[in-house]
């Protein structure tokens, strides 16, 4: 028991300081409470689909913006789309990212918008490590037979 | 679980008459993300769901689209209610309501539209077009409750 509640404390001190430090949001919060007996690995597989949801974007945006003529309806498109999924997961300084990319993508401003796609991976990237770790955690606790504690 | 137990027994419209059942929702969502969540959203409120990935798949699911011939298409008969992302590439959420309304088989199925945006006119205009309530996203776990509430309304 004590392996867990020392688990337990790990997972609580780095949720805490993911939201203190806006990586998350509420939003990621409300999918922990959609988390139950009967649908058990519910984050996980909605993390994993934002991982892999992400990275396509990424690519896409990349290759969008390295064009001869860029389109800028398609990045604005893909933006939107990587907004929309950071915003559903709580990942909120993904989604802040995305808004001042959007911004960009309205002016049809190139520099800006290459700025903002290298802010915006940098912030995936980070977000993507915390919650691999947090993932990691949370099978800990389960593994070492204890409950994922409920930060409400 | 209990509320739909306890409704009478629910005529399908094609003269049969079943026992109450799980609502069958069709969920439309372009991004990966929203549509596990609308699914899990729907698992929670007891329904049965399935999604669709565009508005053209939808209407194909439900036996609308322009090379089908609906009357050989059953699962449009067996949907209780669409519930669609209106930002969609090729067919808005909007384009789908219309489509759906136009349709002498779906038109009094229940549609809920889904947006990130906060638009009042767009708001409205789905309203108007028919749509049984506009949903912001993103959706969290409270709306469990507004969405089934909205089902036990539509199955009276």
């Amino acid at each position: 028991m004590e392996i867990v509640a020392k688990l337990q404390k790990q997972f609580m001190d780095f949720i805490s300081a993911l939201y203190r430090e806006r990586f998350l949001d509420d939003q990621f919060l409300q999918l922990q409470k959609l988390q139950d007996e009967s649908n058990p690995d519910f984050v996980c597989e909605v993390v994993s689909l934002f991982f892999e949801d992400s990275e396509n974007l990424i690519n896409n945006l990349t290759a969008a913006l390295q064009q001869q003529v860029v389109d800028f309806k398609q990045v604005d498109s893909h933006v939107h789309q990587f907004k929309g999924s950071s915003s559903s997961i709580g990942a909120q300084r993904v989604k802040n990212a995305c808004m001042a990319f959007k911004t960009f993508c309205e002016e049809k401003n190139i520099e800006g918008c290459v700025q903002c796609l290298q802010q915006v991976k940098h912030e995936y990237f980070l977000v993507k490590n915390k919650l691999e770790t947090l993932m990691m955690l949370e099978k800990q606790i389960l593994a070492a037979g204890g409950r994922i504690p409920d930060l409400s | 679980m209990e509320m739909f137990a306890n409704s009478s027994s629910i005529s399908k419209g094609m003269g049969e008459v079943v026992a109450s059942e799980e609502p069958h929702v069709l969920a439309v969502d372009d991004n990966l993300v929203d549509r596990k969540l609308v699914e899990i959203l729907l698992k929670k409120s007891s329904c049965k769901v399935t999604t669709a990935e565009d508005g053209l798949r939808a209407l194909e699911y439900l036996g609308l689209a322009a090379h089908q011939d609906s009357s050989k298409n059953s699962n449009g008969s067996k949907v209780n209610m669409i519930i669609t992302d209106y930002c969609m590439p090729g067919m808005t959420g909007y384009e789908l309501l219309k489509k759906i309304k136009e349709s002498s088989m779906m038109k009094d199925v229940p549609v809920v539209i889904m947006s990130s945006e906060n638009i009042p006119t767009r708001i409205h205009q789905c309203m108007e077009e028919g749509a049984q309530i506009f949903m912001l996203k993103p959706l969290k776990h409270s709306d469990v409750e507004r969405l089934r509430c909205q089902i036990m309304q539509c199955r009276g």
